[in-house]
C-alpha cells in the first residue's frame, strides 16, 4: 500500500466509490446456490474423503501410515527441502525484485519474462530441462540425477516466481520519499535499506515465502524426473503418496495427503492473517 | 522589466553566518524543461522564508537541491558556510518534511521521531527526553504510540516536522508541508509552524504556491517563476512594491484601470468627473463575506473591478447600471499588457466567502 | 542498497560558471548515476541466478530438441500417439479453461458484491486446490470417483466412468486452476466499484444488459489474464492428471503425460519424443506468458 493511497484514504471520506455490498436476491442466491454445488462436488467431498479414509484404521492406523520408515524418510525430506527452498527465495526472490524494480539495464524486460517461465512450464517440462543440463549428458559434466540437490534445483526452479512476483508490487509502490527521508535524518544507504524498505516488504517476502513453501511441499511434476525416486533419500512426499495410492494402500496414501493438507490450511490462514495485519497498517 | 535577484544591499559577510543557505548560480534541467536557471539565493540564519511562485515553477527542485535530494547541473550550494554541493543529503544537517509526510509507516509516532536519533546511536534516555519534548512541542505526546496510519493528516504533518527537529538540523525544509491538508487543518498548522519557529529559531524555508501562506507566515519570501528568482523581499515589501506585473498579480488581486494594473482596493470610486479618472458603468454588485465587489465596464471595453465596504457603497449610493469614475489612489508602475489574460477579471480575491448580491 | 541518494561526498566545491546551456558537471552526473558497486553486484547476482536456474537450461532443451535437425523432430509431430495427446489436452484444457472462466466470473461477482454467511469460507476454499500437491488432488479425486470410491461405484453403475477417464482429467485440471481466473477478476471488479452498475440500472438496464455491457466490459483484461493464466497451468498440469488417467498412449494421455512416459522408455527414439513435445509445451508456455506480459499493462490503463 503506498503511502499516497494512505494519505487518499486518510483524507477522503471512506465510502470512496460505492463499494456497498447488497444481500442475496433471487438470482444471486441461486447463482450461490449451483457455485456452492461445484465447489462440494469438486473440493470439499473430495477432501474430506482424503481427511476421513485416513482414520479409516482410526486413530492408529493413520499414526501407523505417517510414521513408517518410508514415509516418514520422504516427509523428513520434502519438509526439509521446502523449508531450505524458501529461505533461499525469500533472500534471492527479494534481491531479484529489487533489480527489477530499482535498477535498469539493457535486457531488462528478457529477464522479467524468464522469471515467468516456471509459472508457465509445465512442472514435468521443468523436470526435463533440469536433467538436459544438470543430469547425466550436461554440458557441465555436473549429474544432479537421484541427488538431493537435484530435488532441490527443481523446487528453486519452480518456486523462482513467487517471492519475486509478491515482493515487485510493493517494492513499486514504496513511497522513495520516505527512503529520501530516511537519508536527511543520517541513515546510510545499508540503514535505509534494514531500517525503512526491509520493514515494508518482510509482509509481502513473507507471503511470497509461504506460497513457495507449500507449493515445494507439494511438488511432484518437476522432481519425479530429477530424483530418481530413491526410497529413503530423493523420495518426495508426493512421489510416496503416488506409490501408494497406485499400490491400493489407499490409507496410507490418504494419511500423508491429510498432513499435506493440513500444512497447506496452516499456509492460507497464516496469509489470510497477515494480509488482514498488513492490510490494516495499510 | 528587471528581474530582482539576490538583493544587492545585503552584505555578503551574512553568506559565512552561522546556518544560511547560500545558493549560487544552479542551472537544473530535466531533459528540454529547464527548471532553475541561474539561480542565486541567500536564505538569512534564523529566518522563516518562503519560496513562493506557481507549480512547476522551480521552487520544489531548488528545496531538493539544497537537501541533496538532487543535483545542480553546476552551481553550488552553501549550508551554514560549508560547501556542500557534493555532499549526500546524510551530511548536510538539514531536516526535510515532505508534502506526503513521508512516515515510516511501520513504526509509532515516537519512534518515527527517534529515528534520526537511534542512527546517531544515541543513548537510549537521551533519545527517550529528546522525543518526549518534541512530541509535546508538536502536541502529540498523547499519540505516541499510534501507528501513522492512524493519524490525522495534519497530526502526521506535525510528526514529520518533529523527526526532522529531533535530529537538530542547521536548516529546516519543508516541500509544501501543508498541500495535502484541507483548509481548515492548513490554517491552523500554518499558524501554529510560525509559534513554532518563533520559539526554535532553526532557519527554515518552506515551499507554497499560496501566496495567502507565505504573506502570513514568512519573514521573507522569495517569488520564483520560470526557474527564476522574480524578487526577494519581506511580504510587506512585496506585496507593495512588487518589482514586476507577475509578482503583483501573484501576490494579490489585480485589475486593469486605464490601460495600468492597479489592486481592486487601491482605486477610488467618484461620483463626478476629476482629473486621472475613468469612466465606467456598474454592471453588477457582488457581496463576498464582508466586501463588496463592484463590477464595471469602461467605455474602452475593459472590465475593471473595485473592491470596496458595504459602508462605501451605501455611502456612495453605488447601485448597478449608475455611472462612476474610478481613479488609481497610489502608483501604477506596470502598464495592464504585462498581465496573463485570466487574471483581469474579477479572479477570487482572498475573502471568497458566499457571493450574495447587494440589495439595489 | 539505497546508494542512489548517495553522490560522491569527496567531491570538492564546483566552480563553473553558467553558460546558456551548461554542461552537467562530471560530478554531478556521478553523483546521479544510479548504478553504485552494489547495485553492480546485486543485477550481477539476480541476472546470474535466473541465467543458470531458468535461461540456461531452456536454451539447452531447445538445443537438444533440435540436436539432430528438424525432420526427427516432425515426425514425432506427426506421428498418430502424439497427435492423439495434442487432441486430448486441447479437449481436457478447452472444458477445464471454460469452466473455471464462468465459475471464475460468476462466483469472483458473488464473492464482490454481494455479503453472505460463509463467504470468507467460501473464498478461502477455493484457493486451496492450488495450495496442494496435484498428486493430493488426484488421490481426492480417486476416494470419491474411483470405482472404490464414495460415488464411483453409483456413477458406473449409471454408466458413467470418471476415474481413469476424461471426465477425471477435466476434473484434476479443473482443481489444479480453480481460482486463478477469480482471483484476477476479484480486484478489478473491487476497484471498479458498483456505481456504474447503477447508474445502469437507472438507464433503465437489466440483469443482463448490465453484465454485458458495464461489468465484462470493466474486467475484459483482468479475465484475459486469468483465461491465459489458467490456460497455461491446465495445459501443463501433470501431478493430477497422472493420478486419474492411467495414462494409456493414444487414449487416455495429455501431452505432459506423453513427454513423461517417453523419457521414462529407453532408446534415441523415446528420447526424441520426449523432448519434442516438451518443446511445443515450452513453445505455447513462452506465447502465453508474452501474452499474459502483454496483457499485464493494459490492465493497469483499463
Amino acid at each position: 500500500m503506498s503511502l499516497v493511497a494512505q494519505v487518499d484514504r486518510a483524507t477522503r471520506p471512506a465510502s470512496g466509490r460505492g463499494r456497498r455490498p447488497g444481500e442475496l436476491t433471487g438470482g444471486a442466491a441461486l447463482g450461490l446456490g449451483v457455485g456452492v454445488l461445484w465447489l462440494s462436488l469438486l473440493v470439499l467431498l473430495p477432501v474430506a474423503a482424503i481427511v476421513s479414509t485416513a482414520f479409516d484404521d482410526g486413530l492408529g492406523g493413520f499414526w501407523d501410515a505417517v510414521t513408517d520408515p518410508e514415509a516418514l524418510a520422504a516427509i523428513r525430506f520434502t519438509v526439509g527441502a521446502a523449508a531450505f527452498v524458501t529461505l533461499v527465495n525469500a533472500v534471492v526472490g527479494t534481491l531479484i525484485a529489487w533489480v527489477l524494480v530499482r535498477d535498469r539495464f539493457p535486457g531488462k524486460r528478457v529477464l522479467e519474462v524468464v522469471i515467468d517461465i516456471p509459472f508457465a512450464l509445465p512442472t514435468i517440462v521443468a523436470g526435463l530441462v533440469l536433467i538436459t543440463l544438470y543430469g547425466p549428458s550436461g554440458p557441465f559434466g555436473i549429474n544432479l540425477v537421484g541427488t538431493r540437490a537435484g530435488v532441490v534445483l527443481a523446487l528453486l526452479f519452480v518456486t523462482l516466481p513467487f517471492v519475486v512476483r509478491s515482493v515487485q508490487p510493493v517494492l513499486i509502490d514504496a513511497d522513495r520519499e520516505v527512503e529520501q527521508a530516511a537519508a536527511s535524518l543520517g541513515a546510510s544507504g545499508f540503514t535505509i535499506f534494514r531500517r525503512v524498505i526491509l520493514p515494508t516488504v518482510t509482509p509481502a517476502v513473507v507471503s511470497g515465502a509461504a506460497l513457495s513453501f507449500a507449493r515445494a511441499l507439494g511438488e511432484f511434476g518437476s522432481v519425479i524426473l530429477i530424483s530418481a525416486n530413491l526410497i529413503g533419500k530423493t523420495q518426495v512426499s508426493s512421489s510416496y503418496i503416488l506409490k501408494m495410492i497406485e499400490s491400493q494402500e489407499t490409507v496410507s496414501a490418504a494419511a500423508v495427503a491429510t498432513l499435506l493438507l493440513v500444512v497447506a490450511v496452516v499456509v492460507l490462514v497464516v496469509l489470510d492473517v497477515l494480509q488482514r495485519r498488513t492490510a490494516r497498517r495499510g | 522589466m528587471s528581474r530582482t535577484t539576490t538583493p544587492a544591499h545585503r552584505p555578503d559577510a551574512l553568506a559565512g553566518g552561522p546556518s544560511g543557505i547560500v545558493v549560487r548560480g544552479v542551472h537544473r534541467r530535466f531533459g528540454d524543461f529547464v527548471a532553475l536557471e541561474d539561480v542565486d539565493l541567500e536564505v538569512r540564519p534564523g529566518g522563516l522564508t518562503a519560496l513562493l511562485g506557481p507549480s512547476g515553477g522551480g521552487k520544489s527542485t531548488l528545496l531538493r537541491i539544497i537537501a541533496g535530494l538532487d543535483h545542480p547541473d553546476s552551481g553550488s550550494v552553501e549550508i551554514g558556510g560549508r560547501d556542500a554541493t557534493f555532499l549526500p543529503p546524510q551530511r548536510r544537517s538539514v531536516g526535510f518534511v515532505f508534502q506526503h509526510y513521508a512516515a515510516f509507516t511501520h513504526l509509532t509516532t515516537a519512534r518515527n521521531v527517534a529515528f534520526g536519533l537511534e542512527i546517531r546511536k544515541r543513548p537510549k534516555a537521551e533519545v527517550r527526553d529528546r522525543v518526549a519534548e518534541l512530541l509535546e512541542l508538536v502536541h502529540l505526546e498523547h499519540l505516541a504510540d499510534r501507528l501513522p496510519s492512524q493519524l490525522s493528516g495534519g497530526q502526521r504533518q506535525r510528526m514529520a516536522l518533529a523527526r526532522a527537529l529531533a535530529v537538530q538540523p542547521e536548516v529546516l525544509l519543508l516541500d509544501e508541508p501543508f498541500g495535502a491538508l484541507d483548509a481548515q487543518v492548513r490554517k491552523e498548522l500554518r499558524d501554529w509552524l510560525r509559534r513554532l519557529h518563533d520559539e526554535v529559531h532553526v532557519t527554515t524555508l518552506f515551499v507554497t504556491h499560496d501566496q495567502e501562506e507565505a504573506l502570513e507566515v514568512a519573514d521573507e519570501i522569495v517569488v520564483i517563476n520560470d526557474g527564476r528568482i522574480e524578487q526577494v523581499g519581506t511580504p510587506g515589501e512585496l506585496y507593495d512594491h512588487p518589482a514586476n506585473p507577475f509578482v503583483m498579480s501573484f501576490l494579490g488581486p489585480v485589475t486593469r484601470l486605464g490601460g495600468a494594473l492597479v489592486r481592486p482596493h487601491d482605486i477610488e470610486v467618484l461620483t463626478d468627473d476629476r482629473a486621472g479618472a475613468v469612466r465606467v458603468e456598474v454592471t453588477r454588485l457582488l457581496r463576498v463575506g464582508y466586501e463588496v465587489r463592484a463590477e464595471t465596464r469602461a467605455d474602452d471595453g475593459s472590465t475593471p473591478w473595485v473592491q470596496l465596504t458595504r459602508a462605501q457603497v451605501t455611502e456612495l449610493g453605488l447601485v448597478e447600471g449608475r455611472t462612476v469614475w474610478l481613479r488609481p489612489l497610489v502608483d501604477t508602475p506596470f502598464p495592464a499588457a504585462g498581465l496573463p489574460a485570466d487574471a483581469s477579471g474579477p479572479v477570487a480575491g482572498p475573502a471568497a466567502g458566499c457571493p450574495d448580491r447587494v440589495p439595489a | 542498497m539505497a546508494d542512489v541518494l548517495t553522490p560522491d561526498p569527496s567531491a570538492p566545491a564546483a566552480a563553473s560558471r553558467p553558460a546558456a546551456r551548461p554542461p552537467v558537471d562530471p560530478r554531478v552526473r556521478r553523483a546521479r548515476r544510479r548504478t553504485t558497486r552494489t547495485a553492480w553486484l546485486l543485477r550481477l547476482v539476480a541476472v546470474g541466478y535466473v541465467l543458470a536456474l531458468v535461461a540456461l537450461p531452456v536454451a539447452s532443451v531447445v538445443q537438444h530438441t533440435f540436436a539432430d535437425g528438424v525432420a526427427p523432430v516432425l515426425d514425432v509431430l506427426t506421428s498418430e500417439d502424439f497427435l492423439a495427446a495434442l487432441r486430448l489436452t486441447a479437449v481436457v484444457a478447452g472444458v477445464a479453461v471454460a469452466l473455471n472462466t464462468v465459475f471464475g466470473v460468476g462466483m469472483g461477482y458473488l464473492l464482490v458484491r454481494y455479503r453472505f454467511w460463509g463467504r470468507r469460507f467460501l473464498s478461502a476454499v477455493i484457493d486451496l486446490p492450488v495450495s496442494i500437491s496435484p498428486i493430493v488432488v488426484g488421490v481426492a479425486l480417486i476416494l470419491v470417483y474411483g470405482t472404490y470410491g464414495w460415488f464411483g461405484g453409483a456413477l458406473e453403475d449409471a454408466g458413467i466412468r470418471v476415474i481413469f477417464s476424461v471426465p477425471g482429467m477435466v476434473l484434476a485440471t479443473v482443481l489444479v486452476s480453480l481460482p486463478l481466473v477469480l482471483r484476477e477478476v476479484v480486484p478489478t471488479l473491487e476497484e471498479a466499484g458498483i456505481e456504474q452498475e447503477q447508474a445502469a440500472q437507472s438507464l433503465g438496464a437489466n440483469a443482463w444488459q448490465r453484465f454485458w455491457r458495464i461489468t465484462l466490459p470493466t474486467i475484459r483484461w483482468a479475465l484475459a489474464y486469468g483465461v491465459a493464466l489458467s490456460l497455461a497451468r491446465s495445459l501443463g498440469e501433470f501431478g493430477a492428471v497422472r493420478v486419474v488417467s492411467g495414462s494409456v498412449a493414444g487414449e487416455s494421455q495429455t501431452l505432459t503425460l506423453y513427454v513423461n512416459d517417453s523419457y521414462q522408455e529407453f532408446g534415441a527414439d523415446a528420447q526424441r519424443q520426449a523432448f519434442a513435445a516438451a518443446f511445443v509445451l515450452m513453445t505455447v508456455a513462452v506465447v502465453l506468458i508474452v501474452v499474459i506480459a502483454a496483457l499485464r499493462p493494459e490492465e493497469d490503463k483499463a
